[in-house]
């Protein structure tokens, strides 16, 4: 984390590794996209490492894949059913990859990439026009009926119908935003708290001890908010796919 | 190896998951949940709910605005969208705490958990 004399967004700040610019695009190689490949490749590793030699009788690598696919698997099953298992590969990866951003980023030093609005965006704009599109798909235009709510009198659609349309189209917004703020709200704490640590030592050494032991409560409440977050992200993509599959 | 159907060795292995899964499900308390009753947890609902309010009313501000500038009707359409903002924030919220989702439209399904086919339709066309 960050010195005391680093400003505690600093952790924030995007590195170019490898400067590449191809037709005025800067498309370098920079430190969100080297968390990002760890990240995948470590979900890689513990996939097919856990299921290189799968036994009856799991290990510990196979029994750690097993459960979050069983969780997930379970999650889509009981918010989606059936049907929604065609789209399991999608929302583990989803899950897995936020998650591991996530905890990687909780290593000092390292880099969270959830941290940034685009990346998260990246993520939930993905999945609203998705789901929108599977909606459209599956339904045609029945899938607009899903903006008039039933049982709702005639004249209070022209107030009921507005909002509904607004709350879906917030969804990427609440969806991406939800997970960038809680990671950057998170790690700026820490930064800050480490910050206090320096001056308030110097000053005499029992005050010192105070934010590092702040920040270290501090930092399993961010291990919990790392998986919850990339669950409540994984079970709101489960929810907006429902939705769209059986348009209640 | 036997080169029987791999369709059928699956679908064998498909009804033995199913029992081991059916097995399971009687085994735990809370069965097979409907839509959204799955696996939320009261944490994870307070984590979803926080923003929920803010960002609705940000969004109906922004969007009134890019109307206003688009129709030119200063100050109506970002003052009509404030409030509707407001009003989704607060729908979503209320949907979110009384465990219907963030399902859009909602109507109470009579517990019974979404299976097989696509979508009931249950009154009209």
């Amino acid at each position: 984390m960050a010195v005391s004399k680093e400003n505690p967004l600093n952790q924030f700040l995007i590195d170019r590794i490898v400067p590449i610019h191809i037709g005025g695009v800067d498309a370098s190689f920079t430190n969100s996209a080297l968390l990002m490949i760890i990240a995948a490749g470590l979900i890689t590793l513990l996939i097919v490492g856990a299921t290189w030699r799968a036994a009856l009788v799991p290990g510990r690598l196979q029994s750690i894949s097993e459960m979050l696919y069983e969780f997930i698997a379970k999650m889509i099953d009981d918010n989606v059913g059936h049907e929604g298992l065609r789209y399991f590969p999608f929302i583990f990866t989803l899950f897995m990859f936020i998650l591991f951003g996530n905890l990687l980023g909780m290593i000092p030093y390292s880099f969270t990439f959830t941290s940034h609005i685009i990346v998260t965006f990246g993520m939930s704009i993905v999945i609203f026009v998705g789901v929108t599109f599977i909606g459209l798909w599956r339904h045609g235009l029945h899938f607009l009926k899903l903006f008039v709510p039933h049982g709702v009198p005639i004249g209070l659609l022209a107030v009921v119908v507005p909002i509904e349309v607004l709350s879906y189209f917030i969804r990427p917004m609440t969806l991406s935003i939800r997970l960038f703020a809680n990671m950057m709200a998170g790690h700026t704490m820490l930064a800050i708290f480490a910050g206090f640590v320096a001056p308030l030592g110097a000053f005499y050494l029992v005050p010192g001890l105070l934010p590092i032991a702040l920040d270290v409560a501090l930092i399993f409440l961010e291990l919990l908010v790392a998986v919850l977050q990339a669950y409540v992200f994984a079970i709101l993509t489960t929810l907006y796919l429902a939705e769209a599959i059986h348009l209640h | 190896m036997d080169e029987r159907d791999p369709r059928a060795e699956l679908r064998d292995l498909e009804k033995g998951l199913e029992r081991a899964r059916q097995g399971r499900l009687a085994a735990s308390p809370r069965g097979r949940g409907g839509l959204g009753h799955g696996y939320q947890s009261g944490l994870a609902l307070a984590f979803r709910i926080g923003l929920e309010l803010v960002i609705a009313v940000v969004v109906g501000v922004g969007i009134g605005w890019a109307f206003d500038r688009w129709l030119g009707t200063r100050p109506w359409g970002m003052i009509l969208f404030f409030f509707l903002g407001v009003a989704t924030g607060m729908v979503n919220v209320y949907r979110a705490i009384s465990g219907m989702g963030m399902a859009i439209g909602y109507k109470q399904r009579g517990g019974t958990p979404p299976q097989g086919v696509g979508y009931d339709d249950e009154d009209d066309d």
